[in-house]
């Protein structure tokens, strides 16, 4: 009896010692199993989404995604690029989706006549898209009543 | 030999040095016209452009970050295949203009990037003008209307290209900044700058 116990403990260690093996291996870098001496492989540059309609949300508060490709658009003091077509000076010419009107006033509420100035960094919630397999696996399903 | 003889003879040139007159004049016409050609192509190179730094340190950073400077193709558009034309006559009136450039080069009227920017709206308002001016002449030398072909385009640039050629629009209307940054539109377009209007 006593050596059965024992053999016991000893299989359910070597069992425990076995799977934080194979775990370990199992988890890998974002380097891949490259050695730590060797230069790791460049990632592939993914290419964004260039040019399509609007992207439905996903969540009700959803900041709308970027259906389009935006490299080299600068947003700084003197102009932001976004603005010149999706300001709402230009947005009809442009046919380009209107600002929202949540982005006209100040962080206390008070009614501004321009885009606000904590709102005018459109990247910092904007983002575009790229067409890639997710990292991880999501089982996320957007509410019914947006899609 | 007396002076009436010499100019006698002048008068009437032997056939000889007619033609040896005429053979130098085409030598000397070769040497100077490919000379001034040669001279002018010279100031066509963007090295020349970029002698001076108010060329170097501001516009030109600023052209290496967009696609005229690197793109997928490996085709490149220096500062002369936009900025100088390619007929000969409106080369030469844009060549002239340009010694005005050179005094404001020794004025030093914009030797500092905060002098730069106190006037890049006018600098760049002065070259939309003169674009708009010659239709876009020197855009065209390389994006024409008869070779785009509208069903390879995106869907954003079919729309936009198919109303600017209906209304009659030329390039510089909307494809402003594309290969400089753009000044500050507080007077230009408000609604594409921080701030209220008035700011």
């Amino acid at each position: 009896m006593k050596y059965s116990i024992l053999a016991g403990l000893v299989l359910v260690g070597s069992s425990i010692f076995t799977s934080t093996i194979t775990l370990a291996e199992e988890v890998k870098s974002l380097r891949g199993s490259t050695d730590i001496e060797a230069a790791s492989n460049a990632v592939e540059i993914k290419k964004n989404i260039n040019d399509k309609g609007p992207i439905t949300r996903d969540y009700v508060q959803q900041p709308p995604l970027i259906p389009h490709k935006i490299k080299g658009y600068k947003i700084n003091l003197k102009f932001n690029k976004c603005l010149t077509c999706h300001s709402w000076a230009n947005y009809q010419k442009s046919g380009a989706t209107k600002v929202s009107l949540t982005h006209f006033s100040g962080r206390d509420g008070e009614a501004l006549s321009n885009v606000s100035p904590r709102r005018y960094f459109c990247t910092q919630c904007h983002v575009p898209q790229a067409d890639v397999k997710p990292l991880v696996e999501n089982s996320f399903k957007s509410v019914p009543t947006i899609k | 030999m007396n002076i009436k003889s010499l100019i006698k003879k002048m008068r009437s040139p032997s056939s000889a040095t007619l033609g040896s007159l005429l053979v130098a004049g085409f030598v000397a016409g070769i040497i100077f016209w490919g000379g001034f050609n040669t001279a002018m192509e010279a100031t066509n190179q963007e090295a020349f452009c970029i002698g001076c730094h108010e060329m170097k340190d501001n516009v030109y950073q600023e052209y290496k970050d967009t696609v005229h400077y690197s793109n997928r193709t490996g085709v490149r558009a220096t500062c002369p295949d936009c900025h100088v034309p390619k007929p000969w006559i409106h080369k030469m009136v844009r060549k002239i203009q340009a010694s005005n450039e050179l005094l404001h080069k020794a004025l030093g009227t914009i030797d500092t990037p905060e002098k730069f920017e106190e006037k890049r709206l006018q600098l760049a308002q002065n070259v939309w003008r003169s674009m708009e001016k010659t239709d876009s002449r020197e855009c065209r030398n390389c994006h024409d209307y008869e070779s785009m072909d509208f069903v390879e385009q995106q869907r954003r640039a079919v729309t936009s290209h198919s109303i600017g050629l209906e209304e009659g629009k030329t390039c510089i209307n909307c494809h402003k900044g594309i290969a400089h940054s753009l000044p500050a539109l507080y007077e230009v377009d408000p609604s594409a700058v921080v701030g209220s209007a008035g700011h």
